[in-house]
């Protein structure tokens, strides 16, 4: 049992009163290591509320800097972080809201040599990234090493999510394969997005990740959340673990490969 | 015959097939989907080979790249 102190009854006491969490969810969240992969559009508001909630251990990765182009939705990086790494500016933030957080950084973007041995360390990861050659590896290496995660994706006043218990739910490439051919399909850079987009759908990742941490309510398993901003509809689209999944299915992958980097650019 | 798109009921000729519903639908780039069918995806080369019929219940889902 961990022994909270005075100031971190005080902090989390809202957590604490809250039936479902109490000072039991409090301990688990506490005791919790979450992988945030991106520190961008999601990447921000993930980090910021799970720095806040007091996930023990929160490990961030981005090889880029910030951009002045950044600032218009990546709402943990100011305007004095220009050129920065993306994972100082962040782990500055997270543990000036929070210090009983202890955040590790990797300055650095994953791919087939690295991701497995990070993702491994984790209970939980976040996807954050902008990319479908990530986004597929993140799943592969999440579905090897058995480790939950939160599927992202956003683009112009659209979000979608699924979260994913490897083995149990459907995985991401069950609902959507493999990536998209190149030049296919528009990304933010390309085709925009509203800023506020991203915290709604960054924010609702990072509750997926506490309330799988505390478990409490159901997850996004088996369901994939799209929403519009435009109009405000939300909508849940049902399915199930695909038996014949080229990587979770019974043929399963057995090891980790790189996607080919897909250059999209909008055709819309 | 009545479908169920994306959770919509709506009136579509009949016979129709999933190519020629994804062009009315005004989806542009069938790449860009993944097509779910009474539950079951349906795989890209497998599109054309599928007529809908009445109370068949279609989601379209969108790939979305972006998170940073």
């Amino acid at each position: 049992m961990r022994e909270f102190s005075d100031e971190e009854l005080e902090r989390y006491s809202r957590h604490i009163i809250l039936q479902d969490v109490g000072i039991e969810g409090q301990e688990k969240i506490a005791n919790a290591k979450v992988l945030v992969i991106g520190a961008g559009g999601l990447g921000s508001p993930v980090a910021l509320y799970l720095a806040a909630a007091g996930v023990g251990e929160i490990g961030i990765v981005d090889g880029d800097v910030v951009d002045l182009s950044n600032l218009q939705r990546q709402v943990i990086h100011t305007t004095a972080d220009v050129n920065v790494p993306k994972v100082l500016s962040a782990k500055a933030k997270m543990e000036a809201i929070n210090p009983n957080v202890k955040v590790t950084v990797y300055q650095k973007f994953l791919d087939a040599s690295n991701i497995l041995d990070i993702v491994k360390g984790y209970d939980f990861v976040i996807d954050g990234t902008d990319n479908f050659s990530s986004k597929f590896l993140i799943n592969d290496a999440c579905v090897l090493a058995n480790v939950p995660y939160s599927h992202g994706g956003i683009l112009r006043f659209g979000g979608q999510t699924m979260t994913i218990k490897p083995k149990e739910s459907a995985c991401y490439a069950c609902v959507f394969d493999s990536p998209p051919p190149a030049n296919a399909i528009p990304t933010c850079s390309s085709a925009g997005i509203l800023g506020a987009v991203a915290g709604m759908l960054g924010t609702i990742q990072a509750a997926e990740a506490l309330k799988y941490i505390v478990g409490v309510g159901e997850p996004l398993y088996n369901r994939l959340l799209t929403f519009d901003a435009k109009t405000m509809n939300f909508r849940n689209v049902n399915f199930k673990k695909n038996p014949k999944c080229r990587v979770c299915g019974e043929q399963g992958i057995k090891e980790i490969k790189d996607y080919e980097a897909v250059v999209c650019e909008a055709k819309l | 015959m009545k479908l169920t798109i994306n959770g919509e009921s709506k009136e579509i000729k009949d016979g129709i097939s999933l190519p020629e519903l994804l062009v009315i639908e005004n989806v542009e780039q069938p790449d860009m989907v993944s097509v779910q069918l009474n539950d079951e995806f349906v795989r890209q080369d497998e599109h054309k080979g599928i007529t809908l019929k009445e109370g068949d219940e279609i989601n379209f889902l969108y790939f979305m790249g972006g998170g940073a």
